[in-house]
């Protein structure tokens, strides 16, 4: 059996949590780095509007993500494991995980839950590590990376949940080249469905018998970052990032939309760089003090946002209001 | 993800707008940038703190790349191009500065009341309104910090430089607070831990969000006040350091424009703290033999009473002051009780000066220009008072200075040098008591003279110079040896404590002062503070020394002057003006 870091990088095995990273490149790092302590760190973070498939993972199959996690631990030789819960699903799934601990203890791996407070940023690695530190939970720069100096400056390997699953697929032969699609919005079946990652996002919503009838468009990725894509788009368009495809009728009142993700940016935005504090602030100012939604005011903040945010949450602020505008809004008026 | 190899100090070459340019491989661009005289906005980054790269007005444009990053966190590899100023640069971070600086012009009290203002000096240079977007509101009221600095949230941008400062003095008062635009900084709820007014929050803010309590209205309501007689008083440590303020050369010594100018904006009187230090040094110099006698005889069994434990301690710094009474009050016996410099020469000018020259104390207005923000905490202290008034009446930092001056339109370097008043006159002893190990060595000086009856051979202690944050030395005093440590910053009291803790005898007088290279690096010097420009002003303090007709404190004579005055009154009135005492503080106190 070839190494399994090996058969990774022929799986193509990429991270799901949103920045689709090669997961073989971090665990090649981490082994081969020399260090007295090395961690590996699942984050069931998840807390990017309709984005609920790792919850939907650890409820159905926790196993395999325990699985995904020590064979992770051992082939990188780390000391400790830890599990980054999101206080509400710590709350929900206390007792599936202590049986898992316990096990994963008896196979020689130490694993421990932190509970973190609810927020988008934890799901930006360095982030939580800050927030496992006890630090404020706030990127950290790169270099050095978190495979070079991670958590309390040692080489540290960070997964979601799904990429832990799918993993765990790899190693036992049964990864079938799926991937975890939440769905919600305007459809009938609103929930979690594992399908083939080749998929268009048109044919993951007729698969899922979530096609809706008359024009609408949907945000692929996640709720809070992911693109807007109109109907003729979605029929070639792959859903990347964190797997979501949220439907929107096309009668959806623009503004209300509008306000609602930049509300969101506001309201998560972690606060350390000048564009995501005080830009998503302004914005949302913007948008209360005028009845139209004022695209070209925006602009500017949206320019900072996109090109000099210090990581990537702030970064994609503009992606979800600019490409409505232009593949949708734009479309209708 | 292959990383740049961190400051190797290989020498590599960099090309700044086509400019060949020398860096060290790892360097932030942003430093080498600056050393080559490129002028970047930047309020996040200081070279002695972490980078934060949280600001991000110091862009640049990779040549070629079209991508735009912060010149902070970009570090210098072999042959990289980098274009400063390009299009794009500008207006990204033109509208980054517009989102920080949203109501400045309204929200500074200083701009408002008409004052200079270093940032809106800034702003104007690279172009921004502060009228594009409105601040976040309600926000939070101006927090006091004692009676010595204050934050006031409306102008803060969260850099998380006075954060940094603080934890690096040690005393971790201060932190970030909040999320998004609700980010501010909070203070350290835990009891046991308390601001000691150093003030290395405020000369590390690049805003004046987190700033000196300012005295600069009453102070031109003083000098407007015909009936006033406005005496001013200038720190050891301002005169080579206020310089930086006018684009001079760190470390210059204008302490004759300083007089100069004092005259030209009506005070009426110049004299000196450096007179006030140099009384300090004799009542401290007496008081250290005094111990020292006592802990010999005590040792060699002619006297059965036994000592203070522990060395004697200076106590001419109130941020170090504050963290006795506040952090470790068992030892303020430990703390002479020596009246600190400028509240020695306040007083004087209030009694002896007033009474030589027939003036009604009540008239006299006493400013000290200090390199600090707690000197403005000392001045409030009741117990300091002499017939009801108080020794100092205003402090104005350095930095509040230069505001002045500038709103005055006075250029200081330009101006004619003068001389202080004759009651200022000061020894080279006084000019060294704004470098960490001055007041010891000026002590030192004269306790010589005082224990051994003769000037000690070598002018020079120094073992205790320097601006290592714990220096240590054994000094020959005739037959004696004294064992001597010189202090600064927070994050080295605690060592002493330590060490005090294991030998009680570890030292005989100690040195504390609470910031970086002593007063010279204080809370009130102008921005930057940066250890290198410290150790600039340092050598321009020793310069001094070395020119001055007089170098020991015992030689001053306006201090014999004063001390014949003294020695005219009855022993409880001389005490009354020549010590002070100390209690155990509270929180917030």
């Amino acid at each position: 059996m070839p190494d399994i870091i090996v058969r990774l990088k022929e799986a193509n095995i990429i991270g799901r949590g949103g920045a689709e990273f090669p997961a073989h490149q971090k665990w090649a790092a981490v082994r081969d780095a020399t260090a007295k302590a090395k961690y590996v760190i699942c984050n069931a973070s998840e807390r990017e509007p309709a984005v609920f498939k790792d919850f939907h993972i650890l409820s159905h199959e926790p196993e395999k993500v325990f699985a995904g996690l020590t064979l992770a631990m051992t082939t990188v030789g780390a000391t400790e494991g830890i599990f980054n819960l999101n206080a509400e699903y710590a709350q929900k799934l206390k007792e599936t995980f202590s049986t898992l601990i316990a096990k994963a203890k008896g196979e020689g791996c130490a694993i421990r839950i932190f509970e973190e407070f609810p927020s988008y940023i934890g799901g930006e690695e360095t982030a939580l590590l800050n927030a496992i530190e006890g630090r404020r939970c706030e990127p950290r720069l790169r270099p050095p990376f978190p495979t070079e100096q991670g958590l309390y400056g040692c080489p540290t390997l960070i997964h979601n949940v799904e990429t832990l699953y799918d993993i765990a697929c790899v190693s036992d032969g049964t990864f079938e080249g799926k991937r975890f699609y939440s769905i919600s919005g305007a459809v009938e079946h609103t929930g979690v469905f594992h399908l083939p990652s080749s998929l268009t996002a048109l044919q993951v919503l007729t698969e899922t018998g979530n096609l809706p009838e008359g024009d609408f468009f949907a945000q692929l990725g996640g709720g809070g970052s992911g693109a807007v894509f109109n109907r003729t788009q979605l029929e070639t368009e792959r859903v990347r990032g964190a797997g979501a495809i949220i439907v929107h009728r096309c009668d959806e009142d623009a503004r209300g939309l509008v306000l609602s993700w930049l509300e969101f940016f506001q309201r998560e935005s972690c606060g350390k760089c000048t564009p995501c504090r005080e830009g998503t602030y302004q914005l949302v100012r913007l948008m209360e003090d005028s009845d139209a939604i004022p695209w070209e005011r925006m602009t500017p903040i949206f320019d900072v946002l996109e090109k000099t945010s210090f990581c990537a949450l702030g970064r994609s602020v503009p992606l979800p209001v600019q490409s409505y505008y232009r593949n949708v809004f734009q479309r209708q008026s | 993800m292959k990383a740049i190899p961190l400051d190797t100090g290989r020498e590599v070459t960099v090309f700044l707008n086509g400019k060949s340019c020398n860096a060290q491989e790892g360097e932030s661009i942003l430093t080498v940038a600056l050393r080559e005289g490129f002028d970047i906005p930047h309020y996040c980054t200081h070279e002695d703190l972490p980078i934060d790269a949280n600001c991000r007005t110091c862009l640049v444009e990779i040549e070629g790349k079209n991508t735009v990053v912060t010149s902070c966190s970009l570090r210098a590899t072999e042959g990289l191009r980098v274009l400063l100023d390009t299009p794009q640069v500008i207006k990204l971070r033109t509208q980054n500065m517009e989102l920080l600086f949203g109501d400045y012009q309204s929200n500074s009290p200083r701009i408002r009341h008409g004052y200079y203002s270093r940032t809106l000096e800034e702003m104007k240079r690279f172009g921004i309104t502060g009228e594009q977007y409105k601040r976040d509101d309600p926000r939070r009221p101006i927090h006091k910090l004692g009676s010595a600095a204050e934050f006031d949230p409306a102008l803060c941008i969260a850099c998380n430089k006075c954060v940094e400062a603080c934890q690096m003095i040690g005393i971790c008062h201060l932190r970030l607070e909040g999320r998004g635009s609700k980010t501010r900084v909070d203070f350290n709820p835990d009891p046991a831990n308390d601001c000691i007014y150093c003030g290395q929050c405020t000369a590390h803010c690049p805003v004046e969000a987190i700033r000196e309590q300012s005295h600069l209205e009453q102070v031109v309501e003083a000098l407007r006040d015909e009936d006033k007689i406005v005496i001013v008083q200038s720190a050891p440590s301002i005169r080579t350091s206020i310089g930086e303020g006018f684009g001079v050369e760190p470390g210059t010594d204008l302490t004759g424009e300083l007089v100069t100018a004092c005259r030209m904006l009506g005070f009426d009187r110049v004299f000196d703290v450096n007179m006030g230090a140099d009384i300090t040094t004799m009542v401290e110099a007496e008081e250290l033999i005094k111990r020292l006698r006592h802990k010999w005889d005590f040792q060699e069994g002619k006297r059965k009473d036994p000592p203070v434990k522990g060395p004697m301690f200076t106590s001419c710094c109130p941020g170090w002051v504050k963290f006795v009474e506040f952090y470790k009050s068992d030892f303020i016996p430990n703390l002479t009780v020596a009246r600190s410099p400028q509240i020695h020469s306040g007083g004087a000018y209030k009694t002896w000066w007033a009474e030589k020259e027939g003036i009604d104390p009540k008239k006299i207005v006493v400013v000290s220009i200090m390199p600090c923000t707690s000197k403005k905490y000392e001045t409030t202290f009741e117990h300091l008072k002499i017939d009801g008034m108080k020794p100092v009446d205003f402090v104005l930092t350095t930095r509040e200075l230069i505001s002045l001056l500038k709103t005055r339109k006075i250029d200081l370097p330009r101006l004619e040098k003068g001389e202080v008043d004759r009651e200022g006159m000061y020894s080279g002893a006084g000019a060294i008591y704004g470098a960490s190990g001055g007041v010891m060595e000026s002590a030192l000086r004269t306790a010589y003279r005082m224990l051994t009856g003769e000037d000690s051979p070598s002018i020079e202690f120094t073992s205790v110079r320097g601006f290592d944050g714990f220096k240590r030395a054994k000094i020959q005093i005739g037959t004696r040896t004294v064992s001597v440590a010189v202090v600064a910053m927070p994050k080295n009291f605690w060592p002493v404590f330590r060490e005090i803790a294991k030998d009680q005898n570890a030292y005989d007088y100690v040195e504390c002062m609470a910031c970086p290279g002593g007063c010279i690096g204080g809370g009130g010097q102008p921005i930057p503070n940066t250890f290198a420009l410290v150790k600039k002003r340092i050598q321009g303090l020793y310069g001094i020394d070395k020119n001055m007709t007089f170098r020991r404190a015992h030689d001053n004579p306006v201090v014999r002057d004063y001390f014949t005055y003294l020695d005219t009154l009855p022993a409880e009135r001389r005490d009354a003006l020549l010590r002070r005492g100390f209690q155990k503080k509270a929180k917030g106190e």
